[in-house]
């Protein structure tokens, strides 16, 4: 169950990052910066509003936000500039991003530990089965399947969905029928980026809030849509599922090398099926 | 055609015999930093191999240079053979996981080229972070007993140098012989290279497995400065790093690796003596190449040389 609350983290920060491979093609390293970014900001928000009930849902509300507005900045004013270039350039670009907000995080909040409490509404725990299981990881499990179908009905029925849904298939002929690429992928990245802000606000009760979490969260999530199928959401969640509850076996049976199953699950999976267990839109 | 190998030829010996007396000359820090250097230049070199004329996404080239190092450092505080023994198997070690790596790798192109090498490189570093009975886990190992030939700052630093210029030299007759050849145009055009018959998958994987063994040289190298080892030589960020030095030098130059190396090295030392804020600097840095020089150092330079000299130097 600890696997699976864990599952829905990572689906909602990697379904975020598929989306912007689907489209724009480039696996975004700054991805786990931007999570990152997130849970500091739903730390000093709730800190702010004093935390209570209030504090945190606005915190969770505002963070994702917050990342979506950086990453929009961002995208305007640089990255939208490169989308002719190779893709280990984009991908380079990521990276520098990946490296400067890294430091500004830590000009901002410095290298401390920080945590927040979920809210009082959240706390404490409810047996299930018999054993006793956080209230807070219910309400994860109840948020991750809700972003799921937010991001289906809104990839498969809204208009802008399937503009770039349709941009990831084949960026020119969109283009050709007079849609402004530019802006769909603008729009697409901040999309993600706010997943991944949201994912980072979700975690922050449950861990530590520290400077590396960028580094942790960012190579799982990268795999994961590996595993998945690039671009594909519902890949992204399988792949969610496969890594959490590796993750959570490897602990309860071999703690010394719990780090090791999910790596190696995904190493069974590549090689079964290099391209992904689902379908890639590529 | 005399004056024209010295012409090119000269600048490198005159390097090579100032990099020889380096060492009587500055103080024992700066003679450490050459050595780091000169290892991280060969690293950056077999990854540029790989990348910049191969055009393969390799990721996680890190790994390969961390095996190297792991390998040395087991076999010289866990077996009691003989101290060269170890040294050998550093490179060849490194080069056969690269060619394990590599066959996964070579059947998918571009980017799932790079996921899956990212994914089995990460497997590698997650068993090395954990493995405490074999590897340290995230500690490492430390005060690895390198022999007296080669410890101490200024004779490693001549072994490095040493070794250095044989793997150049190896390196550079792999660039120019018909195998380097053809990989730059397996890069250029995969499908009309296939269309003429030659067995791309082979050629990269060929490639991959000697650009590994240098890496791995590159990793025992690193054993004989520093006499230890730590999880970190095979994190993707490092791995990363590399590239950006192959980025900053010239992705399409032969020599422009040693070039990215130096200069990220020492930019490295001495920014990191000013401010902790390193990373960020070599961000905007990293930034600022993509945005104003993609070729590189080397890469601008050439095309400027080849812009004034017109169409005399046709190669």
């Amino acid at each position: 169950m600890v696997g699976l609350s864990r599952a829905m983290i990572l689906f909602i920060v990697s379904s975020g990052m598929s989306l912007v491979l689907g489209v724009l093609r480039v696996p975004n390293i700054a991805h786990g910066s931007l999570y990152m970014i997130g849970a500091f900001s739903a730390f000093s928000i709730s800190t702010l509003l004093g935390g209570g009930n209030a504090g945190f849902w606005l915190a969770l509300f505002l963070a994702p936000l917050v990342v979506a507005l950086v990453s929009f900045i961002v995208e305007r004013a640089l990255f939208c500039h490169l989308y002719e270039r190779e893709h280990l350039m984009l991908l380079l670009f990521t990276f520098a991003l990946m490296l400067i907000l890294g430091d500004l995080v830590k000009l901002f909040w410095g290298a401390d530990y920080r945590s927040i409490m979920a809210p009082p509404l959240l706390q404490g725990s409810i047996r299930i089965l018999g054993s006793p299981f956080p209230k807070y990881n219910i309400f994860l499990l109840i948020i991750g399947p809700l972003v799921a179908v937010g991001l289906w009905l809104f990839t498969n029925k809204t208009k802008i969905g399937k503009i770039s849904r349709a941009a990831a298939v084949d960026m020119e002929m969109v283009g050709a029928i007079g849609i402004n690429v530019s802006w769909v992928f603008a729009f697409t990245f901040v999309l993600g980026c706010f997943l991944a802000g949201l994912g980072g606000a979700l975690v922050s009760p449950t861990i530590s809030i520290t400077l590396g979490m960028d580094h942790d969260i960012i190579m799982e999530a990268f795999l994961i849509v590996a595993i998945g199928g690039l671009g594909n959401m519902w890949g992204a969640l399988v792949g969610s599922l496969i890594f959490g509850l590796t993750q959570s076996l490897g602990v309860l049976f071999w703690p010394q090398f719990a780090i090791v199953f999910p790596y190696a699950a995904v190493v069974i999976a590549l090689t079964w099926r290099p391209r992904g267990i689902l379908k890639s839109v590529w | 055609m005399n004056a024209l190998n010295l012409k090119r030829l000269g600048p490198g010996a005159a390097i090579l015999v100032a990099a020889a007396v380096v060492p009587s000359i500055v103080p024992r820090f700066y003679t450490y930093i050459l050595a780091v250097i000169l290892i991280t230049a060969l690293l950056a070199m077999s990854l540029n191999m790989v990348v910049g004329h191969g055009g393969l996404y390799q990721f996680h080239h890190g790994v390969f240079y961390g095996v190297g190092a792991y390998t040395v450092a087991l076999m010289l505080t866990k077996t009691p053979l003989p101290w060269w023994v170890g040294f050998v198997a550093g490179p060849f070690t490194a080069a056969l996981m690269g060619f394990l790596i590599g066959l996964f790798c070579v059947r998918l192109n571009r980017l799932y080229f790079g996921m899956i090498q990212i994914s089995l490189g990460s497997l590698i570093w997650a068993l090395t972070f954990r493995w405490y009975g074999l590897t340290g886990g995230d500690d490492g190992i430390h005060g690895i007993p390198v022999p007296d030939v080669l410890s101490g700052v200024t004779r490693s630093y001549y072994v490095i140098l040493i070794v250095f210029s044989v793997c150049l030299f190896f390196l550079y007759r792999i660039y120019r012989s018909p195998f380097g050849t053809t990989l730059r145009a397996i890069r250029d055009n995969p499908e009309r290279c296939a269309a003429i018959g030659i067995n791309v998958r082979r050629h990269q994987l060929f490639a991959i497995v000697i650009a590994t063994f240098f890496a791995g040289v590159a990793g025992v190298l690193f054993v004989v400065v520093e006499q230890s080892v730590f999880p970190d030589l095979m994190f993707w960020v490092l791995s990363l790093e590399i590239m950006i030095m192959c980025l900053l030098g010239g992705w399409f130059t032969f020599s422009g690796p040693i070039l990215g190396a130096a200069l990220m090295v020492s930019l490295r030392t001495f920014a990191g003596v000013y401010t902790e804020y390193w990373t960020l600097i070599l961000g905007v840095i990293l930034i600022l190449l993509i945005f104003f020089l993609p070729e590189g150092i080397m890469g601008y330079l050439s095309t400027k040389r080849k812009q004034k000299n017109g169409r005399r130097t046709v190669e």
